[in-house]
């Protein structure tokens, strides 16, 4: 079977039915995709499907033979964040950061086909996706502010507490 | 040991590959299935996948609308009601997009969740299931196919194209988003109303009691009352409610859907 992961190639001749969440962190090392309930009800493991999200842990690989897949790894890294990512950073939309992942893909996702969501809209997104840490309002926001258009000049690291709205409206982008 | 995939490409190579089925598992969309094997399931699998077999889409012709079985859950969101409305309620996007028609009406109830929320809407809008299996193919009312659908391929389900109005009352259970326990589900059509319940029973069921009793003039409410001897020895008590619960909130949903008939609106 032939597997694209954020444009790389892939031959596989692991077992058809094994989900394309084990193929991807056990045998290409790819683990920003995480492994949380593997009964497809939390979000940790989305990613996009030629374009469109899905649970890693619900598709087996034989239902993915020829696509394109893209996991958060293919969105952005730490030294070159994408503006989903660092608006994450920037409202302290992660915490732990297992729910980070699948959230920052969807949300990658709806932007894709609704560039101006409503926060209902960005809410029912999400709605497979939960988090134990942040109560949900800053990854909302987060999301929000990319949908908006705001910008952000950091990429990694580099923001101490408390100066976020300086940050936050003299970038150029992310 | 490692699983065999079956990938026909068209809907003839799909039914010569499943016969009459025997030693094989039908793969739709996967969000049932995979679950099932993650959680030490059946191993090495002779799978027939549906994904490739041109099952996958909706067509209005001849007065019908046709839904393949492999049809995604997310293509009928905008579909007649009260199917679109049901169809929203089922999970997530990401599993809607994923899961199939065919794999909703012919999944097992769990342990834990009696799922098949596509059923009730169905048998509401009169749908049939065409299947093929041992004996060849067969069409029957979707009621039906659910009794009897062990050992068969659904092909898609059809239901006529007519203008009606519709009702869905849903008891939903807070998760990341809600699922459904129970819903009720009415469609009328030229003064016939058809009455369905999902959640209750092991699968979608079809409310005669209720439809006798409007058909002979009894009030909404007096009729909704009846669905109870519709389940009677048949409710599920589960994870998401105990039988008790069921018996008491469901005379209510389809009291609520019935109302929305007289509203005109789903
Ligand atoms: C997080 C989550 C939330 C869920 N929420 C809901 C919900 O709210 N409501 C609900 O109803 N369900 C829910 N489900 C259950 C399930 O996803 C759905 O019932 C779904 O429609 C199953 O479709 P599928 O194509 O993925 O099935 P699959 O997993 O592919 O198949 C399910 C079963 O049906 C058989 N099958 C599939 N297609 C056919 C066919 N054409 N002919 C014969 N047999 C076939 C398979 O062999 C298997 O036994 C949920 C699941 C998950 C993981
Ligand atoms: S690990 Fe896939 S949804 Fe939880
Ligand atoms: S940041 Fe910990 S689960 Fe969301």
């Amino acid at each position: 079977m032939k597997l694209t992961v954020n444009g790389r190639a892939h031959d596989l001749a692991s077992d058809p039915l094994r989900p394309l969440l084990h193929v991807l962190r056990d045998e290409l090392d790819v683990t920003g995709p995480k492994a949380g309930c593997q009964q497809g009800s939390c979000g940790t493991c989305t990613i996009l499907v030629d374009g469109e999200a899905r649970r890693s842990c619900l598709t087996p690989l034989a239902l993915v033979d020829g696509a394109e897949v893209t996991t958060i790894e293919g969105l952005g890294d730490a030294t070159r964040l994408n503006a989903l990512q660092a608006a994450f950073h920037q409202y302290y939309g992660a915490q732990c950061g297992f729910c980070t992942s699948g959230m920052i893909v969807a949300a990658h996702a709806l932007l894709e086909r609704n560039p101006a969501p409503t926060r209902h809209d960005i809410q029912t997104a999400l709605a497979g996706h939960i988090c134990r840490c942040t109560g949900y309002v800053k990854i909302l926001d987060a999301i929000e502010a990319v949908a908006r258009g705001e910008t952000f000049t950091e990429t990694n690291g580099d923001r101490q507490p408390g100066v976020e709205e300086s940050v936050a409206k003299t970038g150029v982008s992310g | 040991m490692t699983s065999e995939i079956l990938l026909p490409t068209s809907q003839e190579e799909a039914i010569a590959s499943f016969g009459d089925g025997g030693g094989l598992t039908v793969l739709g969309g996967g969000t049932a299935l995979m679950p099932e094997l993650a959680a030490g399931g059946p191993s090495g699998l002779r799978v027939l996948c549906l994904a490739r077999a041109g099952l996958d889409g909706v067509s209005r012709s001849n007065g019908s609308v046709t839904i393949g079985a492999a049809c995604p859950i997310s293509a009928l969101e905008e579909l007649d009601e009260p199917l679109a409305t049901a169809a929203r309620h089922v999970a997530d996007p990401e599993v809607r997009a994923q899961a199939t028609v065919g794999g909703n009406i012919c999944v097992e109830a769990s342990a834990e969740s009696p799922r098949g929320d596509l059923q009730a809407p169905l048998i509401a809008l009169a749908a049939t299931g065409r299947s093929s299996g041992a004996g060849g193919e067969r069409t029957e009312p979707i009621e039906n196919f659910l009794a009897s659908r062990d050992g068969r391929l659904l092909l898609e389900v059809s239901y006529p194209d007519t203008s009606r109005v519709a009702g869905y009352a849903v008891a939903r259970r807070p998760h990341a988003h809600h699922y459904p326990i129970m819903a009720a589900c009415a469609a009328r059509d030229s003064g016939t109303t058809r009455v369905a319940v999902t959640g209750a029973a092991r699968t979608g069921h079809r409310c005669t009691s209720v439809e006798q009793a409007l058909a002979s003039g009894a009030t909404a409410d007096d009729a909704a009352a009846r669905v109870v001897d519709d389940v009677a020895g048949e409710l599920r008590d589960d994870a998401l409610a105990s039988a008790w619960y069921r018996e008491r909130v469901m005379p209510t949903l389809v009291a609520r859907a019935l109302a929305q008939l007289e509203e005109g609106s789903a």
